[in-house]
């Protein structure tokens, strides 16, 4: 079985602070980690080489040089092969661009079994991308996949609802995208980091190398643009209590029927 | 294609920098410079106040858009009951029909879901697109996608709003692939432009620290997804009229790839958050799992739903379904109670809109603080009890 | 002079700073007070290939270098001494002498299972009368046909009773002195060899501290490690090699008492004003930090000489020595910062401090660490 997982470096959104003077995002010194849920869909893909053998595991990403990193983790993890498709044309690109992007290159690597995203990354919070890999690649596709058995070529999975889920089977080849209840990652092991590095490579690919019409990627290609950023308005000052003990409680709630809160 | 700063006229007043998505201004020598995080975007164009940035544009070949009029908004319906978002999105909608002067339109998929269509037009609909067929009965990708790409070429809807449920956001992204269209994720504002009357989309990025405007300048329909709860429904018109117009729909097995096999309701109690008006929410503060027995105490006296931020959630005190916040859900119910949470941006991102927020925390400087409306420094432990008993004592009077 | 990490050692420092976070910190405090083992963290530690660092891959090792090994040990240090040790005690005390002195035989049967961490390592030297004069040696192995039969004990063992695998000095020929001294890989289930008393420490109390009981213990003669006679050698070589190791627990338990410093200074106010604002406190931060980036490049100076195969005895020694005595000053300041709150359990610098007690002495107390270095520097 062949799996093609694509994964985003991302900045850890958590660790990203506001510089309250300029207002503007303080990157320096976050780290970047491969995005939560995109590390669930190489997890799967590990654990179905585990229980399988003969699965082979290709890690794609569109990004900087800088996300040679996080292929080499993914590596480290036990991926096979690593694709780095890296160009300044891409850049500023929005999902539709960048899915074409990716589905040149996925042209281009041929063959495959399952195509696994995570569902969305944590910097750009669209969710847009695995599903428009599968509409150019016309593939039939399940979102929030939270659980899955293969069998043949055919897929069964536990797709999420709010308050639910479904089964549904689907055939193989297909586009999958992973939620964070799917599967725990695993670490990279200490060896796989070494081999990650010393034994497995890193293939780079330009816009000329995935044969891709300039007009449709990057910021030119991108049917949406951004107009402006700003940071959100931070609320009017509230009303701090004094005290903590009964007054304090029976004063909050005076206040509040008065206001009809309650 | 690329921007230029005019060094001779740039006076490093550093308001560039400040608007830059991607951090890729900086100052040497008292003037701005650009460094190789720049992606052309211009953003820092409009902010000079001193013209002192350019941007080449590349002129291409742009479409005909006048063709296409109208809001659409995708009612989204699933075992023949409208979920909330379809009315939010006329709502929204309807506001922003008004303001350029179409139609707004609800499309309505499934079988036998004719008698939803009037919920719609009360709701503030113009016109009810409905099409029925046996195989739309359960919302499937390739279904879905194929009817409303075929009416919307063959109608040219200038907007379409999706809720970004689960499902909206497996179809959303679809149809704006197969209609090479933009799409943008979650938005929390949709407004139009006076000027171009393009559909002005914001929404947050980078985990809610920063929001984002964006357009859709050169592509038709401008699609958007939005958040449920986000946006406000309008009252309900009983006599409200309204066309409700069915389509033909050519749908074959064949066209569908994927099978649904079983659907299961979750046997865990469904909590649901963003229709609540009323949350008590719990974090980290709790310091476990019993904690949330008080949490679920002070809801049910209130007669709310239990929330949760997302460090309970990561330390399985509670389950994630009750998670707020960025990556779980957006809420704004009349009161939320915050207790033992300190604030984080990503939590603040998921509550923040709420009416009326209370919090309880030890720590005075907890952010929190700083959105809520009332806040009480102390033991959640020792004031949690105390609001539980005014509570009932309010509700006994 | 290159002074900085090549990626893959950033990648295995980023790999064990995360689950020292996730995996290690949230049991550091329950098996400090119980005085428990971990023994489900050392598991998961051979799965992600941390318990063969240094060893080549062929020996069942993560194929990585000595410098690699102390940022683990470093990283895991910075939030469980004991974890620190438990890794530092199994590598380089255990499985490196049977790197580095056995057959291929013995490296397959013994290495290659400690270095894949599916069994655990430890060293016996130290006895009650053989502490810092670690030569007066009572062990006794006599050769009897195919087995050495060892009589006699040792204390204050590190990984005692959990650990599987063995490496024992004693003493083959006494009239020999030091010469006399050999040293052998003794498998847990041996009959004859018992563990004795668990000793209740100070600090770094979720380690195994036990003394070993040999009676009558029978040894086949094929675990001989290295040449008779030439156990003295083989020890003292080893316990260079484990300075390192314990020189990167203390740097890792002066780092991580630091880290809770900082984060406290900020949060904790008095007179209205953060910690982190009065200058007594911002200049005993100063010295703290100075101190422990000193003994970070002596400790990665020692590891990379090992690794480019130089001699690194005496780096080994300074690294240790001063490592220790920083770890020993900076927890003290942390607990000194933190007040009242500090001597309580609800905040980790107690533990800190009391884990870093032990850093000065063993494996060569601070004073054997000035013979080592005096003896250098006046050769």
């Amino acid at each position: 079985m062949k799996i093609i997982v694509c994964i985003k470096q991302v900045p850890d959104t958590n660790e990203v602070k506001l510089d309250p003077k300029t207002g503007t995002l303080i990157r320096d010194g976050v780290p970047s980690i491969i995005n939560h849920d995109d590390m669930n869909a190489l997890e799967e893909a590990l654990e179905l080489k585990d229980r399988y053998g003969d699965v082979e595991i290709t890690v794609l990403t569109m990004g900087p040089p800088q996300a040679d990193v996080a292929l080499r983790e993914a590596l480290a993890m036990g991926a096979d092969r690593a694709i780095l498709v890296s160009d300044r044309a891409f850049a500023g690109a929005d999902t539709w661009a960048t899915s074409n992007t990716l589905t040149a290159a996925i042209n281009k690597i041929g063959d495959f079994d399952i195509i696994f995203c995570g569902r969305q990354a944590i910097d750009g919070d669209t969710a847009q991308v695995g599903p428009q890999i599968a509409e150019k690649l016309d593939l039939p596709q399940i979102t929030y996949v939270q659980k899955m058995d293969i069998s043949a070529d055919v897929g069964t999975v536990q797709r999420a609802l709010e308050d639910g889920y479904e089964i549904i089977e689907v055939k193989m080849p297909c586009v999958l995208t992973a939620i964070k209840e799917l599967n725990t990652p695993r670490y990279a092991s200490v060896k796989g980091i070494f081999d990650a590095y010393r034994e497995k490579t890193v293939e780079n690919w330009t816009a000329k190398d995935i044969e891709i019409n300039p007009e449709i990627i990057g910021l030119n290609g991108s049917p949406t643009n951004v107009r402006k950023t700003f940071t959100p308005e931070p609320k009017g000052k509230g009303t701090l209590l004094t005290g903590c003990d009964r007054d304090t409680v029976c004063d909050l709630f005076g206040r509040l029927k008065e206001k009809h809160i309650i | 294609m690329g921007v230029k700063i005019l060094l001779e006229k740039c006076k490093g007043c550093k308001l560039c920098i400040k608007s830059c998505p991607f951090n890729a201004i900086e100052m040497k020598d008292g003037k701005a410079v650009l460094n190789d995080n720049c992606t052309g975007c211009g953003a820092c164009e409009t902010s000079c106040k001193f013209k002192a940035i350019e941007v080449e544009k590349v002129e291409k070949a742009v479409k005909d858009l006048s063709a296409y009029r109208g809001v659409w908004v995708f009612a989204e319906q699933r075992n023949g009951k409208l979920m909330g978002t379809a009315f939010e999105l006329i709502g929204e909608g309807r506001k922003l029909a008004d303001k350029l002067g179409v139609e707004l339109s609800a499309l309505l998929l499934g079988s036998e879901v004719a008698s939803l269509a009037d919920e719609l037009v009360h709701h503030g609909a113009d016109r009810v697109i409905l099409a029925e067929h046996p195989e739309l009965k359960l919302y499937t990708t390739d279904g879905y996608t194929k009817v409303i790409t075929e009416l919307v070429n063959s109608r040219k809807p200038e907007i379409i709003l999706i809720g970004a449920t689960n499902i909206g956001r497996d179809l959303g992204p679809r149809v704006a692939a197969r209609l090479d269209t933009g799409l943008t994720a979650d938005c929390t504002k949709l407004e139009i432009d006076d000027e171009q009357k393009i559909l002005l989309q914001t929404r947050p990025a980078f985990g809610g620290n920063i929001m984002a405007t964006i357009i859709t300048p050169k592509h038709r329909p401008q699609m958007a997804t939005v958040r449920p709860g986000v946006m406000k429904k309008l009252a309900v018109d009983s006599n409200r009229k309204g066309i409700v117009e069915k389509v033909e729909v050519t749908l074959e097995k064949k066209d569908i790839r994927t099978i649904v096999k079983e659907v299961v309701k979750s046997a865990k109690q469904t909590v649901n958050l963003i229709d609540a008006d009323i949350i008590v929410s719990g974090g980290r503060g709790l310091g476990g799992p019993e904690g949330f027995k008080l949490i679920e105490k002070l809801a049910g006296e209130l007669g709310g739903v239990v929330g949760s931020s997302r460090a309970a959630v990561d330390s399985g005190w509670i389950s994630q379904d009750h998670q707020v916040g960025q990556t779980g859900k957006t809420v704004r119910p009349k009161i939320y109670v915050a207790c033992g949470i300190s604030g984080a941006i990503q939590h603040l991102a998921g509550m923040q809109s709420s009416d009326c927020i209370i919090a309880v925390n030890k720590n005075p400087d907890a952010p929190i603080f700083d959105v809520a409306d009332y806040g009480i420094v102390g033991d959640l432990y020792k004031v949690i009890p105390m609001m539980v008993e005014e509570v009932r004592k309010v509700r006994e009077a | 002079m290159n002074f900085s990490l090549t990626k893959e050692q950033e990648m295995v420092r980023t790999l064990l700073k995360e689950f020292g976070e996730k995996v290690v910190k949230p049991l550091a405090a329950e098996i400090d007070a119980a005085e428990r083992f971990p023994r489900e963290t050392v598991e998961k530690m051979a799965r992600y290939d941390m318990m063969g660092i240094p060893f080549p891959k062929k020996y069942g090792g993560a194929g990585g270098d000595n410098l690699t090994y102390a940022i683990a040990v470093e990283e895991l240090s910075k939030v469980c001494g004991t974890t620190g040790v438990i890794l530092s005690a199994h590598t380089s005390l255990g499985a490196h002498p049977i790197y580095q002195y056995g057959t291929e035989a013995q490296k397959m049967k013994y290495l290659v299972p400690l270095a894949k961490g599916e069994k655990l390592g430890a060293f016996g030297l130290t006895e009650p009368n053989a502490g810092t004069d670690s030569s007066a040696q009572q062990t006794v192995a006599i050769l009897d046909g195919d087995n050495y039969i060892l009589d006699g004990s040792k204390v204050f063992i590190t990984n005692g009773g959990e650990a599987d695998i063995y490496v024992i000095l004693a003493m083959t020929n006494k009239s020999k002195g030091n010469k006399g001294i050999s040293a052998f890989i003794v498998e847990k289930d041996f009959k004859g060899f018992s563990i004795g008393k668990k000793e209740e420490k100070l600090g770094i109390r979720g380690s195994s501290t036990t003394e070993l009981i040999f009676e009558n213990c029978m040894v086949p003669k094929e675990n001989l490690l290295g040449e008779v006679g030439k156990g003295f050698g083989i020890a003292m070589q080893t316990l260079d090699g484990g300075r390192i190791g314990i020189a990167a627990q203390a740097l890792g338990i002066a780092e991580g008492a630091l880290d809770e410093c900082v984060k406290y200074m900020k949060e904790r106010k008095q007179f209205g004003k953060p910690l982190s604002s009065f200058q007594g406190l911002q200049w005993m931060v100063a010295d703290m930090a100075t101190r422990i980036e000193a003994a970070r490049f002596l400790v990665y100076n020692a590891a990379d000489k090992k690794d480019q195969k130089l001699p690194f005895s005496t780096e080994a020694a300074m690294a240790k020595l001063y490592a220790a005595e920083t770890a020993m000053e900076v927890t003290t300041k942390a607990v000194q910062i933190f007040g009242g709150y500090g001597y309580t359990r609800d905040y980790p610098v107690e533990r800190m401090m009391r884990d870093a007690k032990i850093t000065e002495i063993y494996e060569g107390t601070s004073q054997v660490q000035k013979m080592v270095i005096a003896a250098k520097v006046l050769k």
